[in-house]
This record gives C-alpha cells, sequence and structure tokens, in this order.
C-alpha cells in the first residue's frame, strides 16, 4: 500500500471540488511524503542538527529578517553554511529555529501550500491567512514536537493591505501571536532580544534595520554557542530578506558584507557594541 | 421491458464527437503562439473573474475552451497533479509532457466511457522549453488525442478562420507586441475574409505569458490594464511583473 502511494496517481481525489489547500489534498492523496507522517519517537529531536537564531525587525517601509548560518548537533557544529531564512512567496518571509531538516521540510511544504492557493483562487491569501495557515501546519507538528522535535518559524511580511510589515510568531502547539517591532527565535533569541531591544528605532530604514539584525545576531552569537557569528576567513555571513511593497529580497552578499565589515570595525573599538544613553 | 436499439459504435462515437465539437464551437477562442522570448496565450474573454489561460507550474501554462467548469476541474486536478509531484521528487521532475499525458488519460477515458457525457473541452498545455527550441504546445481534443503543435494553436469556435489569419502572420521570432497584435487581429477576424473584423479591446482580452527572461522560477505572467494597452497601442515592451 505504502509502495504505491510513493508514485503520484490520478485518482479521483484529483478531481474533488473544493480544497484549496494542497496539505489537506496531500493528506489524502499521499499522506507519506508529509512532514507529520514521521513516527513519534522518544529521544528524536537528539537525532538532528538544530537551527538556531532568527531575528525580525519592522521598518517604516517593510521589514527585515536575518538568520546566522549554524547548525548544531549536540557539542558539534553540524553546518557552518545552513540557510534558515526563506522567502514564503513573494511576499513574505519564513525564519526557521529547531530540528533543522523537519524545519526546511516544512518551509518546502509553506512554500507549496501559499502558491497552491494562489494558482487554484487565482489571488493569493492575505497575510493573517498565510500567519493562520502556518499555525495549523504547526499543530500539525505537535506530535513530534513532544518527542523532541520541535520547529519554531517566525514569519513576517508585508501586508498589502494595511500597507505595512508585519512579524509574527508561534508557538510549538500551534499557538500564533502578532509581535511589534521586532522579535526573535532560537536559542540566541534572549540576547538577540535584549540587543534589539536597546537598538531598535521606529524610524530605521531598510539599511538601518538590516545593520540592526546583524548586530543583535552578533550578540546572540558572543553569548550562545548554538549561534554562529560571521565567519571573516570563509565569508559566510548571515542571511537577511526584507519585504517591502515590491516584495520580497534577499540583500545582496555585498552590501551584507559591507554591514558585517561595518559592524567588525565599531565592535573593535567597543566590543560589546554601541553603547545606549544611560537615561 | 423492451430492448435498447442497438447503435453501432462508430455512430455512437461520432454522435459524440459531433456533441463535443459542437459545445466547442459555441465559445470564443484562444490562440497561442510562441514569440521572441517564450510563449503567449491570447483569449477572447470578457470576464475579468473566470480566467481561460492560467498558471499551473514554473514553466507550464493551460489554456482552455468550451464548458467553464468542466476545463476548470480539469485545470484544478494539473495544479494539484503538478504540485504533488513537485512536492514529492523535484520541481525540475514537473513537466508538460507529463501533465499532457495525464489530461489525454483522463479525456479519452470521459469520451469513450459508455455512461458520461464527453467533455466538451480543447485544452492546451504550453513548457517553456530551456532553449526557445525546446518550447512546446500540446493541444489536446475532447477525445483526448495529442498534437504536438509546431508554431501556434488555435481553438474554439471559428477556429479555422482565425489560424488562417495567424499563420499568414507568424514567422519565428516575433515580438511580444508583434504575437499579441497578430493574436488579437486573428481573434477579431472569426467571422471569416468576407467580414469586416471586429476591434477587440483590452475588457475583451485575456493575455498572458511564459516569459523565459522572467528572473524568478514562475516564468507566468499575466499582461492586463495599462500594460496591455500599451503593448497593443504602440508596441512597446511591458516591464516584470503584473
Amino acid at each position: 500500500m505504502s509502495d504505491r502511494r510513493d508514485v503520484v496517481e490520478l485518482t479521483s481525489e484529483f478531481f474533488r471540488i473544493g480544497s484549496s489547500s494542497f496539505t489537506d489534498f496531500v493528506s489524502r492523496v499521499s499522506p507519506d511524503v508529509l512532514p507529520s507522517s514521521r513516527a513519534a519517537v522518544a529521544g528524536m529531536g537528539d537525532l538532528s542538527p538544530h537551527g538556531t537564531t532568527i531575528v525580525a525587525a519592522t521598518f517604516p517601509g517593510g521589514v527585515v529578517v536575518a538568520g546566522d548560518r549554524r547548525a548544531t548537533m549536540g557539542n558539534i557544529i553540524a553546518q557552518r553554511d545552513i540557510e534558515k531564512v526563506f522567502a514564503a512567496d513573494e511576499f513574505s518571509i519564513i525564519g526557521i529555529a529547531g530540528a533543522a531538516g523537519l524545519a526546511v521540510e516544512l518551509v518546502g511544504l509553506f512554500q507549496v501550500e501559499l502558491e497552491h492557493y494562489e494558482k487554484i483562487e487565482g489571488a493569493p491569501l492575505s497575510l493573517v491567512g498565510k500567519a493562520n495557515r502556518l499555525a495549523t501546519m504547526i499543530r500539525l507538528n505537535l506530535g513530534l514536537a513532544m518527542q523532541g522535535l520541535v520547529v519554531v518559524p517566525l514569519f513576517a511580511g508585508w501586508d498589502e493591505a494595511t500597507g505595512e510589515g508585519r512579524i509574527f510568531s508561534y508557538d510549538a502547539t500551534g499557538g500564533r501571536y502578532e509581535e511589534h517591532a521586532y522579535f526573535s527565535v532560537g536559542s540566541g533569541s534572549v540576547f538577540a532580544r535584549g540587543s534589539l531591544k536597546k537598538l531598535y528605532r521606529p524610524d530605521f530604514d531598510e539599511g538601518e534595520a538590516a545593520l540592526a539584525v546583524i548586530q543583535a545576531l552578533y550578540d546572540a552569537a558572543d553569548d550562545d554557542s548554538s549561534t554562529g557569528g560571521p565567519d571573516m576567513a570563509r565569508k559566510i555571513f548571515p542571511v537577511v530578506l526584507a519585504a517591502t511593497e515590491d516584495g520580497v529580497q534577499r540583500l545582496g552578499d555585498e552590501q551584507i558584507a559591507g554591514l558585517v565589515d561595518q559592524l567588525m570595525a565599531s565592535r573593535a573599538e567597543r566590543p560589546d557594541g554601541p553603547g545606549a544613553p544611560l537615561a | 421491458m423492451s430492448l435498447p436499439f442497438y447503435v453501432a459504435p462508430e455512430q455512437q462515437m461520432k454522435d459524440r464527437a459531433d456533441y463535443a465539437r459542437k459545445g466547442i464551437a459555441r465559445g470564443r477562442s484562444v490562440v497561442v503562439l510562441h514569440y521572441a522570448d517564450g510563449i503567449l496565450f491570447v483569449a477572447e474573454n470578457r470576464s475579468q473573474a473566470l480566467h481561460k489561460v492560467s498558471e499551473i507550474y514554473d514553466r507550464v501554462a493551460f489554456a482552455a475552451v468550451g464548458r467553464y467548469n468542466e476545463f476548470e476541474n480539469l485545470r484544478q486536478a494539473g495544479i494539484r497533479y503538478a504540485d504533488v509531484r513537485g512536492y514529492t521528487y523535484d520541481r525540475t521532475d514537473v513537466t508538460g509532457r507529463g501533465l499532457a499525458n495525464m489530461y489525454a488519460q483522463v479525456l479519452g477515458t470521459i469520451f469513450s466511457s459508455g455512461g458520461d457525457k464527453p467533455y466538451e473541452v480543447e485544452i492546451v498545455v504550453a513548457e517553456l522549453g530551456a532553449t526557445p527550441a525546446q518550447d512546446q504546445i500540446y493541444r489536446l481534443t475532447y477525445d483526448g488525442s495529442v498534437a504536438d503543435e509546431a508554431n501556434f494553436a488555435v481553438m474554439g469556435g471559428s477556429a479555422d478562420a482565425i489560424a488562417e489569419i495567424v499563420s499568414s502572420g507568424f514567422t519565428h521570432g516575433l515580438r511580444l507586441a508583434e504575437a499579441a497584435k497578430l493574436a488579437v487581429g486573428a481573434l477579431g477576424s472569426d467571422g471569416g475574409p468576407n467580414a469586416a473584423p471586429r476591434s477587440l479591446g483590452v475588457e475583451a482580452l485575456e493575455v498572458a505569458v511564459l516569459d523565459r527572461t522572467r528572473a524568478m522560477p514562475r516564468k507566468f505572467r499575466r499582461i492586463k490594464g495599462d500594460r496591455l494597452a500599451a503593448l497593443l497601442a504602440d508596441g512597446s515592451q511591458p516591464t516584470n511583473g503584473t
């Protein structure tokens, strides 16, 4: 039975009327390919590499999301150039912390989910609709999360209806929370959030917001061994994506390298980063 | 209980084919043709909501004429088929040929099965290849036969009259504006050589392209409103985006 399901076979389900959700559809025709079809076994979290810190910050014209490049397995660095921030569709970004393999799979599924809806319905979901859809998908993963395979996404995007950048965070049970101004998830998030608390200003432009999230990632890497700082020798720098009314764009390598150089120069003067006024 | 009349299978198939052809001939037409940067779809369609042309996958698009609910059903099945395949294997494993085969099976089965009425539809599955020489236009008819069209395909009522105009103006490497004007002119000349051509405005047209020059993986793009008017007026190339 399960062998047959690996092949895409045309059944009456393909002609069923009414569903524009890819996940719902696949769970009927080919459930084995879904991430939630894994058997939940106690302690499986130790078998998977973990991705770490994601930071997001809004600015008047949109929102930026950045992630460090490290995945760890216990004390081992499993990968030093992993990418954990992706464009979910034309106007939204998803960053993921937690079990890396499952998280990447979940992002792939979420991307198809949004594209599938857009093609079937002829119009994209609203930003809040996308955020809610992601909550459902995280909820389906609860059984795995209980066994240690936790995925914690951070979702952000340009809301065409309200004309602003918005950030949504999630817990492992699928709870969805809207965050204002800035937020961070993952093992280094406590430090990153503390850093942004002092650095964030509501009148940032895109470049300043990008520098602020890179500063926050640096502070996270400074105090959390699972978060990777900029790798100057290998030129591996954080991934930064911005969502504005023009859509999602990944900031170019040169621009990031410039921002990282700026950061390193100022940290050489003051290793703890920019100081905030005392009062 | 009375016995049903005997109907020869030839007659039965002919009746079904006539039935399907009549249904298709009632609708307005669609022209699909190659141009310099990809494949252009032009449909006469006064509805902004009910599409005759749509995106199936990164490099594959769909156009149809005939009964709306029937081709809409096929369109959704195609999107599901492509998305499941792309998710299970890889995005590059979704091909126009595979999709055309799937549609051929479905249409053929419905046509020759005794119970259902045949679908009154004709569809085109077009795929952008890696190079212009590999671009494909597959045309499928109500009975499941597939034709691999060389330069262009015309479907719907008065397809012959329209195809004649397109074929007289078609050359390889047409610019987008030239191809669009050719298709729109042909759609308006559906009355044949003796009738005055109708002039089709932006509101009566549905235009889309599979555009090789588009930076993102999804190559399908609709051209509508001001962009379409500009394209048909002075022939300037619209910029990327919808």
